[in-house]
């Protein structure tokens, strides 16, 4: 940083050499900017290559027909859907219930392509739109940076975002979920975020909260923002930096952003009644009074300062102390005290698994282990600390900001796997800054060893080792004489306060020159690890974009000595209900398979992924846990005809439904107090061996994954299992087989119609029927929360067979969402 | 069993004979048939039916056109009708085909539909000619009884009648129905018939009315799969730039007995030589079974559904491929290009009920015409491709019950100026030089209010 500036002031004749090197930088750094962008995109693409181009896992099937209906039949369609096709008799609010961002966004990227007559279909623009926001979210993570640490800091923070594995995991092509644009939603508005605090303009801070009402329709993950900002904000007050700045940046973004959100349907009101944006409003009120102070501070007389202040904060605390017991009474009257089951979790990470086991059991909602950390974020785990120190050399306002996200994301990933994502953004920036201070420290220390070298470098564009990192600074360089041509009086003061916080720095840094620089072998050997550590990174990356993020999970493919076998099963099953079944007929499943059922087979179901009537739930899961008839009566209530369970034992497939079972089972106890937990378990473990319980080898779920397994070997051995199974002649009274796919992982089963009565046994059938609809009747009232996010849950493969003891986790298995 | 329909056949048979002498015309009775002779084959769900007709002429005007008669059961199955004549005796024998159309007469008895074959020359009075007539019936086997288990095999019945049906008096007559195998359940008895192997003989009858009538019904077994493609849309684009994309949609279904064994999971197409970048899917993503081996002369893809297919499961979708343009346009004068390909179902013995095959043209193509050797539905659509402006010309060619008979060649003609070829490159190139000067433009224009 310090050779340009040297060589502009100390030889005029060199001023026109100089600007086009700056130039040359800045064509440079774009087109750096352009590679990390193709980078981003391209490394996503693995899954398209290896597999298909294809929507992955559950959710995105959800926003993939979603999409679809919002393609076909237009916004104001969208936005009144009642989907007749889900929570069957129910029915879902679709318009009201979904975030809209991610629609929206890929609808509109159909409509313009199809505008321009480019004829690409919903499904391809889908699978497409994660890497496109990926090499977006690149991009918003390099101007964010560069507000930070400047320009060096920005591209290497850039770089690592482009292919952080955690992000990775949720965006490659096909993974079309909400938290592919969130995160760049999320980016950019801290981006504009610290972009109106470093310049103060009112522009920036209209865009902020755009962008913010961006994130809002795109991903529930935007409370984040609006308690991570009001925390920055009080961080700024408390240690005195308060300016007109920060006003501009916070007061703004609370009003409109508000209203924006309120503007949100799923969100609404929410926006001013619950307790995840209180810290907002709090915050707004005190920068309020803090303002005030500030401006009555300026127009009095110290002296006089000192009585008002006085007088305010005697009568202040009594208003005060009002008003916070006014909104703590209004928080405690609320049932769960105003915060949502997802946030209490985020708070208490063991109130999920005590009260709702319906979060309980997605796997993406436990806490992460060490290995995850280390396999999502990789060597950017060690650098995060070193980054941390250089936010607080010099420590700014925006350099705040960073360590503020880099501390509460790490909180929060350490309570939910599933949050790891938004601690990648803030580890990439933290690390971006480390590697180039350290890119900067070493390099310069190099340069100023080799006196020869060092005089060169003031011509020429640098040694081939520190070349990015001129090239970076020079990108500075030209983005200030830019402004400095335009002179555009917005900039001004950003630019004065640039230019007062570098000039200092670039000062000491010369006259520190001799005292930071390291010994040359110190810092070449340095240099050459940090390059390593930069490729195994690299290596790591791509390896986790090939190996373990790229899986569709709807299709498995398994490599054994002769060959590679493909699982197409789920597919199998679902297009022979789609062509084979009567459109309106409903078929019942665990809720996992619901979202791919209405999405891939166009049939009604009775629970799907999003989970917001637990009572619902739990009826499919008593009903999969009851004797075959108990189970009929339930599912004709239901006007069920067919019932899809999905069955590993023949091929190995471990997350079938025998393994989530533990759920149908729990969720279905939960609400309906005859089904007993105990009565499943021998010796404390879920069995299907010889030593399984009566009730366990009557139940549905039993008899559907096993009825003529038999047949398969002579043997009934179950291969996830690893047993032979416990009872291996039955036959079907209720139900008949219909279809059963090729590894026979999926099987449907259709309802026998009802039998003729008979008189004489009539009387008993009804009381039956009475007796279930009275203890349907004794539910406990509904009680609802937001969505499940879904999506993939790779690295973090918990097995329940490993929990309970039935059997070794198998590792082979495809990635599992449910444990 | 066969009482009953003894019965029935009779009272059918009075009623014919009733309905003649009620409509009797005159031009279609100077002709006469002095010896018929029909061939039924059931060994496929493709009923082929190869009729000969000696045909003479009793009036005294020179005839040109004799007449084939179908009931209209028939009729809504009848994939195609050939006719040929034939000259010469012995070894010496040479066909020629004759022209063959659907005709409307009045006062047809029993909503009896016609066909009309055009003979080469007039048939002078006195004189007879000998026509091979050769059509075909779809889904005219309906599997009894209608659900079978996976082991059972499946039974099916044919429906027809002993007696040919003409407007013409028949002299003599014989039938011949040719089963799949010897597994014959039941069949009606018009005397004299005789059943020997795999074939039952009806006659001969000797001097039948015009429209004389006589139901008989055949109950046998047929094991063969009865595929049917329900509609078949085959887009074929083509693009200048030396490719031709070929898409096909389609809509399988096994019309055999409901949940009947597997119908072979294996259905093989047979492409055009020199094809490239094959796909295969549904609505749902990539189908991963299916093998494609290419020589020079054809190229065979052996797809397997999702699933397979029991009696009565549906399967649909799509097979897309390339072909080296060269291979099918043809020039034919100045700026007239034609393309050549094949009408008719890619995949073997099968049965489309709808088939439509779109030729896209490149945009900027005119004056489509499209020559088809059996009459077809046309018309014209406009079709928005990669950046299209103006929107690209689609002859749509449609067609109902398709067999393999069909596959024969079609051409489209067109006048196309390779001029149109370079379009869409400017226009891209144009499009980014705007995006450019603009860029240069903001970057130079100063817009601040204040200096």
């Amino acid at each position: 940083m310090a050779a340009p500036e040297a060589s502009s002031a100390a030889v005029p004749t060199l001023m026109t050499n100089n600007t086009l090197r700056n130039a040359f930088g800045g064509v440079l750094s774009f087109f750096i900017l352009l590679l990390i962008g193709v980078l981003a995109f391209s490394i996503r693409l693995f899954s398209v290559i290896k597999y298909e181009s294809v929507i992955h896992e559950f959710d995105p099937y959800f926003n993939y027909r979603v999409t679809q209906f919002l393609t076909k039949n237009g916004i104001y369609e969208f936005w009144n859907w009642f989907d007749d096709r889900t929570w069957y008799p129910l029915g879902r609010v679709i318009g009201g219930t979904v975030y809209p961002g991610l629609t929206l966004t890929a609808g509109t990227i159909w409509w313009l392509l199809n505008s321009l007559n480019i004829p690409l279909s919903v499904e391809t623009v889908c699978v497409f739109t994660a890497p496109i926001f990926s090499a977006f979210a690149s991009w918003a993570t390099y101007l964010l940076t560069k507000e930070v640490k400047g320009a060096g800091a920005g591209l290497t923070a850039a770089v690592l975002l482009a292919m952080v594995p955690s992000y990775i995991s949720r965006s490659v092509a096909g993974s079309y979920d909400n938290e592919a644009v969130a995160i760049f939603a999320l980016i950019f508005t801290f981006y504009l975020y610290i972009k109106t605090l470093n310049t103060g303009s009112l522009f920036y801070a209209t865009l902020n909260s755009i962008a913010y009402f961006y994130m809002v329709c795109s991903w529930g993950g935007y409370t984040f923002i609006i308690n991570l900002i009001p925390m920055h904000v009080l961080l700024c007050i408390v240690t005195g930096r308060y300016s007109s700045r920060l006003y501009i940046a916070y007061a703004p973004l609370v009003v409109l952003g508000t209203l924006l959100a309120a503007l949100v349907p799923v969100v609404g009101f929410n926006a001013v009644m619950t307790s995840e944006h209180f810290a907002s409003f709090l915050v707004f009120i005190i920068i309020h009074v803090v303002a005030l102070v500030y401006y009555i501070k300026g127009i009095l007389s110290p002296k006089m300062f000192k009585v008002a202040v006085t007088l305010v904060i005697s009568a202040g605390l009594a208003v005060c102390c009002a008003v916070i017991a006014v909104l703590i009474a209004l928080v405690a009257s609320s049932p769960t005290k105003g915060w949502s089951g997802r946030s209490l979790s985020l708070l208490d990470p063991t109130y999920a698994s005590k009260y709702i086991p319906i979060i309980a059991s997605v796997s993406e909602h436990q806490p992460p282990t060490w290995p995850s950390y280390f396999m999502d974020i990789n060597v950017l785990a060690f650098l995060v600390p070193a980054g941390i120190i250089a936010c607080f050399l010099p420590l700014s306002d925006a350099s705040s900001f960073v360590v503020l996200y880099i501390a509460t994301s790490v909180y929060f990933s350490g309570v939910m796997v599933r949050l790891m994502l938004v601690l990648a953004p803030a580890a990439c920036i933290t690390s971006g800054i480390a590697l180039s201070q350290a890119f900067d420290v070493f390099t310069r220390s190099i340069k100023f060893q080799l006196p020869g070298l060092s005089s060169n470098t003031e011509v020429d564009a640098g040694e081939t080792s520190s070349a990015t990192k001129e090239a970076q600074n020079d990108a500075v360089k030209t983005e200030k004489a830019e402004e400095t041509s335009k002179d555009r009086p917005s900039r001004k003061s950003k630019k004065k306060e640039r230019e007062h916080v570098e000039k200092p720095s670039t000062k000491t840094k010369a006259e520190k020159k001799r005292l930071l620089a390291l010994p040359l072998e110190a810092s070449v050997i340095s240099l050459l690890l940090l390059v390593f550590l930069g490729a195994f990174y690299v290596v790591h990356c791509v390896w986790a974009a090939a190996e373990a993020y790229s899986a569709p999970s709807i299709v498995l493919t398994s490599h054994s000595h002769d060959g590679l076998h493909v699982f197409d099963d789920f597919r199998e099953a679902y297009a022979w209900l789609r062509h084979n079944t009567d459109v309106d007929d409903k078929v019942a499943s665990w809720w996992d398979y619901g979202y791919q059922t209405t999405a891939m087979a166009n049939r009604t179901v009775i629970v799907d992924n999003n989970t917001w009537n637990n009572t619902h739930i739990a009826t499919v899961g008593t009903a999969m846990s009851s004797p075959e008839k108990a189970a009929w009566e339930i599912f004709h209530s239901l006007d069920v005809k067919y019932i899809l369970v999905v069955f590993g034992g023949l091929v190995g497939y471990p997350s079938d439904d025998i393994n989530k079972f533990l759920w149908m089972v729990r969720i279905g106890g939960g609400v309906f107090p005859h089904i007993k937990e105990p009565d499943y378990l021998r010796d404390g473990q879920y069995r299907i061996d010889s030593q399984a319980t009566p009730t366990m080898l009557n139940c549905l779920m039993y008899k559907l994954s096993y009825y003529r397994f038999v047949e398969t070997d002579g043997k009934g051995f179950d291969r996830v299992r690893r047993t032979e199974i416990g009872k291996k002649y039955f036959k079907l009274t209720h139900f008949e087989e219909v279809f059963t796919t090729h590894h026979w992982m999926v099987r449907i089963y259709k309802l026998k119609p009802q039998k003729n009565r008979i008189r004489g046994k009539t009387k008993k059938s009804k009381s039956k029927t009475s007796s279930t609809s009275s203890s349907k009747r004794s539910e406990r009232g509904l009680f609802r929360h937001g969505n499940v996010f879904g999506g993939k849950e790779a690295q973090n493969q918990f097995c329940i067979s490993s929990i309970l003891g039935l059997v070794p986790c198998a590792t082979t298995g495809p990635p599992k969402r449910q444990i | 069993m066969e009482g009953p329909i003894r019965a029935r056949e009779a009272l059918a048979l009075t009623l014919f004979s009733l309905l003649f002498f009620l409509s009797r015309s005159s031009a279609l009775h100077d002709l006469l048939i002095s010896n018929a002779e029909r061939r039924i084959d059931l060994s496929s769900h493709i009923v082929k039916v190869y009729l000969t007709l000696k045909v003479e002429n009793a009036g005294s005007s020179p005839a040109s056109e004799v007449v084939l008669a179908f009931p209209p059961s028939q009729v809504d199955h009848l994939a195609t009708v050939e006719a040929l004549a034939t000259k010469g005796k012995r070894k010496k024998t040479t066909f020629v085909r004759l022209e063959v159309k659907p005709t409307e007469l009045p006062d047809a008895p029993n909503d009896t539909k016609y066909f009309t074959i055009y003979l080469a020359n007039p048939l002078n009075s006195a004189e007879s000619i000998t026509l091979e007539v050769l059509y075909m019936l779809t889904h005219s086997l309906e599997p009894f009884p209608a659900e079978i288990g996976q082991s059972e095999s499946q039974l099916v019945y044919y429906r027809d009648s002993a007696l040919v049906l003409s407007p013409y008096h028949i002299k003599q007559q014989t039938t011949f129905i040719k089963t799949p195998s010897t597994k014959v359940d039941s069949f009606t008895r018009v005397e004299p018939t005789n059943r020997a192997g795999t074939e039952i003989k009806y006659g001969p009858y000797e001097d039948h009315t015009p429209y004389s009538f006589s139901a008989i019904l055949v109950h046998f077994e047929n094991n063969s799969p009865f595929a049917v493609v329900e509609e078949l849309v085959r887009e074929v684009e083509i693009s200048h730039w030396g490719n031709l994309q070929v898409t096909e949609q389609y809509k399988l279904v096994h019309a055999g007995a409901r949940h009947k064994g597997v119908f072979s999971r294996y259905l093989l197409a047979r492409l055009p030589p020199r094809v490239h970048s094959v796909y295969y899917r549904d609505e749902i993503g990539n189908i991963s079974s299916s093998h494609l081996r290419t020589d020079s002369r054809k190229s065979e893809l052996e797809i397997e559904p999702r699933y397979p297919l029991f009696g009565g499961w549906k399967a649909t979708f799509v097979i897309g491929y390339g072909l080296p343009l060269q291979d099918f346009l043809f020039e034919s004068s100045e700026d007239r290009r034609y393309v050549n390909f094949t009408f008719g179902c890619p995949l073997m013995e099968t049965v489309v009920d709808k088939l439509t095959i779109k030729v896209v043209l490149p945009e900027g193509s005119k004056d489509p015409s499209a020559v088809v050797p059996f009459p077809v539905d046309q018309h014209l659509e406009t079709k928005y491709s990669y950046l299209d402006v103006v929107g690209r010309t689609v002859v749509v060619l449609e067609k109902k019950n398709v067999v393999p008979g069909h596959n024969s060649h079609f051409q489209v003609y067109y006048t196309f100026k390779p001029i149109f070829m370079l379009a869409e490159p400017l226009m891209l190139a144009s499009a980014f030089f705007l995006f450019f000067v603009a860029c240069i433009a903001y970057l130079h224009i100063d817009l601040s209010i204040r200096k």
